[in-house]
């Protein structure tokens, strides 16, 4: 079953220098549960495809549909309250919250959506990214691996459908990034969660099921093959799709 | 209400990590709040003070005051049966040591057995003070004020002549409880007996002297209606009746002017400090946009996001308006000790509310007003940045929601300048001032900033770069021109009216100012008088003219206290007023409107009046003045009107009756005289109070140095409180070198990479400072002197001079400050390391 369908999609900017296409007619189809890297060069279009699955952009033209989710129809804030529902997002950056605490990181998304158990589940989804002893700690006081594990906490704590990861481990050195890949691609199986990735990394990209190609804004490729997936337990995942 | 919740956590997270980038905002906030609760708490505590002190202030329930003439018997009966009454006795009059020679001009009191009917007469030597006074051995005892014992040598035990009377100095005034509460004196106090008054010969028909007659009203009596009362008994009485309610209505006026004055600064200061809220506010915002999109990027809605950033704002708003309404509240206590000893009454400490309330307003609905469009500008930010390395913050206008908002709360902040101030005209000048300002500090920084754009590129690349510096993107050049040059505008006007003034008072003045003016001539006095003059050798003119003094009752038919008439001419009104006639026009006399009446003229009473303050009543020729005369009620048409050039200090009368109506009334003849050298003046002096006891002298350069001395403390009391606005531009220029900081950080490091040493760099810093400052300068230097030019030339109708001593000094100072305080904030830019930026880029 699709989670996200893209059909004709356009995405026009006005610059200085006249109007820009940067997506040019994508049409796309991601399965639920799915994991599937977007590959290509500076300027492709990689990160604002992403931005148009995850609510952050509307496109010019064509249909996006998300979860059931007619995006192209949806005012800023029922987008906002979709991403809050509905998508997880890792970036580079990181983009914790630096006044926040770790556990407070975690558990604002649940406060917006006005969970009570916020904290119990944010200090929960910490423990299961190892982090259960620097709940109390601030971005600043923790290491790059730490915070994009915070990050992680946070895109998963609300249980989402769909995770978008924007070269999770471009500010991260190897080994730490090769932890952080693994721990992304443990959850999103355990959940069930539909995985999106931008990297250049092409051996971490060949570790999705999917492997999508671009440049000048299209898709050039698209390539089905199946990664050494980690076997899970379904019913763990039905179990913790009900909890949450 | 879920919103509120999350906003309310979010904004408690914020703020624990965020507070120390409020530390302008606070400032400023504070500064503008402090002023503003400070003066209207003083202003409360002196209004207390004079409300718990009436009685003592005013000697009494009530007071009357006759001028000229006593009390009938008919009237002093009535005021006997209403209670304890005290008499006293006010006039001028020449004091000298009985064995020197030296005399001045002295304020003489006489006062009745009773007085004082409240609270005590202070003496160094303590002491009943009716003791004092009484006859010994046939010479009545006097209490004088330390300066007279200061100036003629004077220690009790001492001799002093005051008319025909020789009277014992017996001790030293400490407080005087109904002393008037007065800026202007024309001479220190001598008290004595009202049964000495007989011996000295001055109290003679129409003379200026005022009998106040206090009464202490049977308890229960109601005051108001006693005056009531009062009036219907003796309509024509012609008296000034005062009771507890104006028992100070000079100084009441004078405070409240004062008030009005003060809290306009104050707001000043709060405006220009709200250029420093919405910049500490958008700089403070531009920080967190990594923050709001990402909140906005896990579901936090635009409303969220802006009530939690509101919510900070308030916080932090209310710690400043928090420390603002201390300093307000423990104001009247620092008042009062400073003045005490300065007013006749202790200023009461204590908390005012009403003044806390209405700063604590002023200064919500400044940081409202001001900061509504940054945080409305920032809840637009694209939560898609996110996947960027910079996030750019929005630029352009806020949704027209936040527009509204911010027009909305600066609507209220109108209303409440209008409420606060209760004068609509002066309220509505300054609201228009404040936005004709504005607009107009803003177009001048907008012009610099297009001239910096448009001038060609300079060879001196550090130059190129300060001026670059001027007019790129998100300069604070327009918001330093703006804040500062406000404070800046306002010292230079006021440098340039004081040097105007000043040279009017020392030098323009005193060219053609008579010496002395002599007051209390007897009619019989004349010829001899005039012939003591003249017989002194450099004088070189001398006028006369019969005066005696009236209150007015009726302009134009209606009572003078019910008749609106324009604050200007409202001193009119208060008290009495000198009165004369004169069958020819005086020499000098400017008819701007009508004819003067026929020398021979005998008809009903006409009047010649004042062009200027017949305009402020609303009348003209042919409309009628009422006044009262010694008791007697004369209505006086106006005939015709005339210029005064107050200026001159020379006979100026407002009113000039046509003959045949004031030469019956008991009045004497007052005199101006000018003298070719000090020596000249000194001798007329001696010459006309030697031979006549009753005539007093008032020295025309002594009033003028009087005045002068207030000018000077006035002039003080201005600069400090216009340096309030100043400081809240520095705090605003602060403000504009601590937020663009990170830039200059940044700057630093890239040219430094790319091969500027330090010195270069800092040549830039300081000419792009110095080129701010400069325009700083040059905006207010140019708005300072046209609004100096406006006050001089046209409110106070005196010559204008440029002063470019004070106008360069300032904007030296402005230029100088822009630079101090841009390389503070730079100097630490200049010595950071480039690698450990160039890494995190």
């Amino acid at each position: 079953m699709s989670l996200i369908r893209l059909s004709d999609l356009h995405l026009n900017l006005r610059s200085g220098a006249g109007e820009v296409n940067i997506l040019r007619g994508i049409d796309l189809d991601v399965s639920e549960g799915e994991t599937v890297s977007i590959v290509g060069p500076s300027g492709a279009g990689k990160s604002t495809l992403m931005m148009v699955m995850g609510g952050l952009e509307q496109a010019s033209s064509g249909t996006v549909s998300v979860a059931g989710h007619d995006l192209s129809r949806m005012n800023e804030d029922a987008l906002a309250e979709f991403r809050r529902d509905t998508v997880g997002i890792v970036f580079q950056a990181f983009r914790l919250v630096p006044t926040m605490t770790a556990l407070e990181n975690v558990a604002i998304p649940l406060e917006l959506a006005g969970r009570t158990d916020a904290f119990a589940l944010a200090a929960e989804s910490l423990e299961r990214v190892g982090l259960g002893h620097r709940v109390t700690h601030y971005p600043d006081q923790l290491s790059g691996g730490e915070q994009q594990r915070v990050a992680i906490a946070r895109a998963f704590v609300t249980r989402p459908k769909l995770l978008l990861a924007d070269e999770p481990t471009g500010n991260l050195d190897g080994a730490t990034g090769d932890r952080i890949m693994e721990l992304l691609f443990e959850l999103s199986e355990r959940h069930g969660t539909t995985l999106v990735l931008i990297t250049h990394d092409t051996a971490l990209a060949e570790h999705c099921a999917r492997v999508i190609s671009m440049a000048d804004g299209k898709i050039v490729e698209d390539t089905r093959h199946r990664p050494a997936p980690k076997v899970s337990d379904a019913g763990e995942i039905a179990d913790e799709r009900q909890s949450a | 209400m879920k919103n509120l919740s999350v906003a309310l956590k979010i904004a408690r997270r914020e703020l624990r990590g965020s507070a120390s980038s409020f530390r302008v905002f606070l400032a400023c906030l504070a500064l503008g709040v402090a002023a503003m609760a400070g003066v209207g708490s003083v202003s409360s505590a002196m209004m207390a003070g004079v409300e718990r002190d009436a009685r003592e202030i005013l000697g009494g329930d009530i007071d009357i005051r006759f001028s000229h003439r006593e009390a009938t018997e008919e009237q002093q009966e009535w005021f006997r049966q209403s209670g304890r009454v005290a008499e006293t006795v006010e006039m001028r009059a020449m004091a000298r040591k009985s064995d020197g020679d030296r005399r001045t001009l002295v304020e003489l009191k006489g006062v009745s057995g009773s007085y004082p009917l409240f609270g005590a007469m202070e003496l160094e030597n303590g002491g009943s003070i009716q003791e004092v006074l009484a006859a010994r051995n046939g010479v009545h005892g006097a209490v004088i004020d330390s300066s007279l014992a200061a100036r003629l040598g004077l220690e009790p035990g001492s001799r002093l002549r005051i008319g025909e009377a020789e009277i014992e100095v017996r001790d030293i005034i400490v407080k005087e409880p109904d002393r008037a509460v007065s800026f202007a004196s024309f001479g220190p106090r001598v008290m004595l007996s009202n049964a000495a008054l007989p011996e000295t010969g001055l109290v003679q028909r129409g003379s200026l002297i005022r009998f106040h007659y206090r009464i202490a009203l049977a308890p229960g009596t109601d005051g108001a209606a006693w005056i009531e009362q009062t009036n219907a008994k003796f309509p024509d009485a012609g008296w000034r009746i005062r009771g507890l309610d104006r028992a100070a209505p000079g100084f009441d006026r004078f405070i409240s002017r004062v008030t009005q004055f003060l809290t306009l600064v104050g707001l000043t200061a709060l405006l220009v400090g709200g250029v420093g809220i919405a910049n500490a506010v958008r700089s403070f915002l531009d920080r967190r946009m990594a923050t709001i999109a990402t909140l906005k990027c896990l579901g936090a809605s635009t409303s969220t996001v802006f009530t939690a950033y509101f919510i900070q704002i308030m916080v932090v708003a209310s710690v400043g308006i928090g420390l603002g309404l201390v300093f307000g509240a423990v104001a009247p206590l620092i008042a009062g000790k400073l003045v005490s000893g300065m007013l006749p009454f202790e200023v009461p400490g204590g908390i005012y509310w009403g003044p806390l309330l209405t700063a604590g307003a002023f200064g919500y609905l400044t940081t409202i007003a001001f900061s509504l469009w940054p945080l409305g500008r920032a809840g637009s930010v694209r939560a898609a940045q996110l996947f960027r390395a910079l996030i750019v913050p929005p630029g352009g206008r806020p949704p027209g929601r936040y527009i509204l908002w911010s027009a909305i709360s600066a609507a209220v902040l109108a209303v409440l300048v209008l409420v606060t101030t209760g004068d609509p005209k002066l309220a509505g000048s300054f609201i228009a001032g404040a936005v004709g300002v504005l607009l107009l500090f803003g177009g001048g920084a907008l012009l610099i900033v297009k001239a910096a754009r448009a001038v060609p590129a300079p060879k001196r690349p550090d130059l190129r770069l300060a001026v670059a510096n001027l007019h790129r993107p998100g300069a604070p050049t327009a918001s330093v021109i703006l804040s500062l040059g406000l404070g800046l505008t306002v010292l230079v006007a006021i440098a340039l009216i004081e040097a105007n003034l000043s040279r009017q008072l020392k030098e323009q003045i005193p060219e053609k100012a008579p010496s002395y003016f002599f007051i209390d001539i007897q009619p019989h006095q004349v010829e001899d008088f005039t012939q003591t003059v003249e017989s002194v050798p450099g004088i070189t003119k001398m006028e006369r003219t019969p005066m005696v003094r009236g209150r007015i009752v009726e302009i134009a038919g209606v009572p003078a206290g019910e008749r609106k008439v324009d604050p200007d001419v409202q001193w009119t009104i208060n008290g009495d007023r000198g009165l004369t006639y004169a069958a020819t026009p005086p020499p000098g006399t400017d008819l701007v409107e009508g004819e003067w009446w026929p020398a021979d003229y005998k008809g009903p009473p006409l009047l010649s009046f004042d062009a200027e303050i017949a305009r402020g009543y609303g009348i003209g020729i042919g409309d009628t003045i009422k006044l009262n005369v010694l008791g007697r009620e004369i209505t006086a048409t106006v005939k015709n009107l005339r210029n005064i050039e107050w200026q001159s200090l020379g006979m100026n009368f407002v009113f000039v009756f046509a003959p045949g109506t004031l030469e019956a009334a008991p009045h004497s003849i007052i005199s101006t005289v000018y003298a070719e050298t000090p020596e000249a003046e000194e001798a007329v002096q001696r010459a006309v109070t030697d031979r006549f006891p009753n005539v007093s002298a008032i020295r025309v350069k002594d009033a003028l140095e009087n005045a002068g001395r207030i000018m000077d403390a006035v002039g003080i009391a201005i600069r400090i409180t216009a340096s309030v606005t100043l400081l809240a531009g520095v705090l605003v220029l602060a403000g504009a070198v601590i937020s663009g900081h990170q830039r200059r950080i940044y700057d630093a490091v890239v040219l430094k990479v790319l091969g500027a040493t330090r010195r270069k760099v800092l040549t830039a810093y300081v000419m792009e400072y110095g080129l701010l400052g400069l325009a700083t300068s040059l905006v207010s230097a140019l708005i300072g002197t046209v609004i100096g030019y406006l006050v001089i030339a046209l409110l106070m109708r005196a010559d204008f001079a440029f002063d470019a001593v004070s106008v360069t000094a300032t904007a030296a100072l402005s230029t100088l400050l822009t630079i101090g305080l841009g390389l503070v904030g730079t100097w630490s830019a200049l010595s950071q390391k480039a690698a450990p930026l160039l890494r995190n880029e």
